[in-house]
């Protein structure tokens, strides 16, 4: 079972501030759809392999992993913090990270 | 020229034998969505300029008499978690509300340099994390055959404007079902490919290892040119796979004597509407008729799926959304004092609930002490789902069930109950742990008028099969 402690230490853990109201309505919708999960545990997986990724299973694609380290053109500076809230021109701008 | 039944090849014909032009075309497709989709709510964002300077070179071609390419003129829709260059791309959040892309998804400069026409890009459930469109974080879209019920989603939008005939084609991806169940409930045709047939480069990532882009069409050769033109090797994509890229559309008709269809007993039980059942029967009824053979497997582990999907699905998405903290793009809450803040502040603005919660499920599974019993777990149950596939496979080449447990459900009934919503994909999820093609094909409708879909799994890389396959189903309809 999750706890609001839970709530609060995956919140956290995950930067999300949320309401009072948000909190309790996590704790439940957490609790019922692991409730629902809890049938992975009738399977006995002791001796199965983790499937992480469809190629470590069926060697799709594999080989490509690995390239050469080579310097190529990128996404140019103006276009990479086009998007950004704030910048001084050349780098993001954010609050203080230390404070004093 | 009737928008509502232009295929690609008719699109393209028509512009090669000068009967309209690409532009005149684009036109007409403009003003049909702003006369039909402010009801339908399937389109974000149009990018006109961009469809007139395409229509325009393509134009140009058709003049001088040059070989036009595969898809000159066809106008389709992306879906917005694809980046477009220079057109704004939100995934459905308010997070990049403002967010315009610096470059272009490969699957969709592949399809322009084929010489396809965007014409807009739609609406879906934020992140691509929904069964419905409700959790678009704009406004949901409405389906098309029926304005009171939900398109499916995510690509709900997608779906939406392929059913209303405000595009040809489009593109949606799937990581749990997102392309082929508002496939099913629009009626249309959609396809995932294999894991690794189609570059994810430019798709903002839901779930790396679930994620597939995939098109949607109004037939079964529609949805193979689509594709045609998207698969293959992109060294911007290290799982996209080196492998040929076959003929598509040429088996499309061919016989299928012979075939072995495996029908498996686990996607016909409790929770199947009858008149789903009844279709979907009916659609391997006529896959007999023409030859094939039909057999009972079983994948027996096909009621873990929803749970091992919920917890890969939620860890992934808690490690790619962990991007969005107001800091590179998209939007940041203003009042914080703190760096710390400015991400929490930020983060509780931009995401909806949806996707809150999935961020949470995710950061859960992933945390001290639970990573064993929860996400290595589901890696372990994926195995055994890919085990179920293997040994089917042994015996048939492809495998068909229903697409969805019931046609099109209403706005609202499931939008207060998230665990009633993912069991909405308790029938595609699987082919995204295992990463198997899967198509649906519309195979008839209910009582009460909504579209049926039929699912058809083939082995990895085996895309032909599928289509030809559903190309007997979606024949058989239009015959009877």
């Amino acid at each position: 079972m999750v706890s609001e402690k839970d709530v609060s230490y995956v919140a956290d853990l995950a930067h999300l501030e949320l309401t009072a109201e948000e909190r309790a309505r996590m704790l439940k919708d957490l609790n019922s759809i692991l409730g629902y999960i809890e049938r992975l545990n009738q399977l006995d997986t002791a001796d199965v392999e983790p499937m992480a990724q469809v190629a470590s299973r069926y060697g799709v694609g594999v080989g490509h992993a690995m390239r050469e380290d080579e310097l190529k053109p990128s996404l140019p500076h103006d276009e990479a913090i086009k998007n950004a809230p704030q910048t001084d021109g050349t780098f993001f701008k954010v609050p203080k990270v230390i404070e004093k | 020229m009737n928008l509502d039944i232009l295929t690609v090849d008719a699109a393209r014909t028509a512009v090669l034998e000068k009967q309209t032009t690409a532009t005149a075309l684009v036109d007409a497709f403009y003003k049909k969505i702003e006369a039909e989709d402010p009801a339908i709510g399937a389109y974000l964002t149009l990018c006109k300029e961009r469809a007139q300077r395409q229509a325009e070179r393509v134009d140009a071609l058709a003049d001088k008499g040059d070989a036009l390419p595969p898809l000159a003129g066809v106008p389709i829709a992306i879906k917005d978690v694809l980046t477009t260059k220079g057109v704004r791309t939100t995934a459905g959040s308010k997070i990049l509300d403002n967010f315009i892309a610096p470059y272009d998804a490969t699957a969709v400069a592949r399809l322009e340099a084929a010489g396809a026409i965007v014409l807009g890009k739609t609406n879906c459930d934020e992140f691509a994390m929904g069964s419905s469109n409700e959790n678009s974080g704009f406004h949901p879209v409405k389906n098309p055959r029926d304005l009171t019920r939900v398109p499916g989603g995510s690509s709900g939008g997608s779906a939406a404007v392929v059913a209303a005939g405000t595009a040809v084609a489009s593109l949606g991806t799937d990581t749990g079902g997102s392309i082929r169940q508002p496939a099913a409930f629009c009626g249309v045709v959609g396809l995932k490919p294999t894991y690794g047939r189609v570059s994810r480069y430019g798709l903002i990532a839901f779930a790396s290892s679930l994620d597939h882009v995939g098109p949607f069409g109004r037939s079964v050769k529609d949805v193979a040119l689509i594709l045609q033109q998207m698969a293959g090797r992109d060294p911007m994509d290290s799982t996209s796979a080196d492998l040929p890229v076959p003929d598509y559309a040429a088996e499309i008709g061919k016989p299928v004597t012979g075939l072995r269809i495996g029908v498996p007993k686990e996607y016909f039980g409790e929770g199947l509407d009858p008149e789903v059942r009844a279709a979907v029967e009916a659609g391997i009824q006529e896959l007999a008729k023409a030859g094939c053979e039909v057999v009972p497997v079983s994948l027996p582990h096909t009621e873990y799926a929803i749970p091992a999907y919920y917890l890969v699905a939620t860890a992934e998405a808690s490690s790619n959304l962990a991007r969005f903290d107001g800091v590179r793009y998209g939007m940041r809450a203003r009042e914080a004092k703190t760096l710390a803040e400015m991400y929490r502040k930020t983060r509780d603005a931009g995401f909806g609930t949806e996707v809150k919660r999935r961020i949470m499920l995710g950061t859960y599974a992933l945390s001290a002490g639970y990573y064993d019993a929860y996400y290595l777990k589901a890696q372990k149950v994926r195995s055994l789902l890919a085990r179920d596939f293997d040994e089917a496979y042994a015996k048939v080449d492809v495998i068909v069930t229903p697409t969805t447990p019931t046609p099109a459900f209403k706005l609202g009934e499931k939008a207060d109950d998230p665990l009633a919503m993912y069991l909405a994909d308790i029938y595609t999820v699987t082919a995204n742990l295992v990463g198997v093609p899967a198509i649906t094909v519309p195979c008839g409708k209910s009582k009460e008028g909504l579209p049926i879909g039929l699912q058809i799994f083939g082995k990895h890389f085996d895309e032909t099969t599928v289509l030809k396959t559903a190309h007997v189903v979606e024949h058989a309809l239009a015959a009877g």
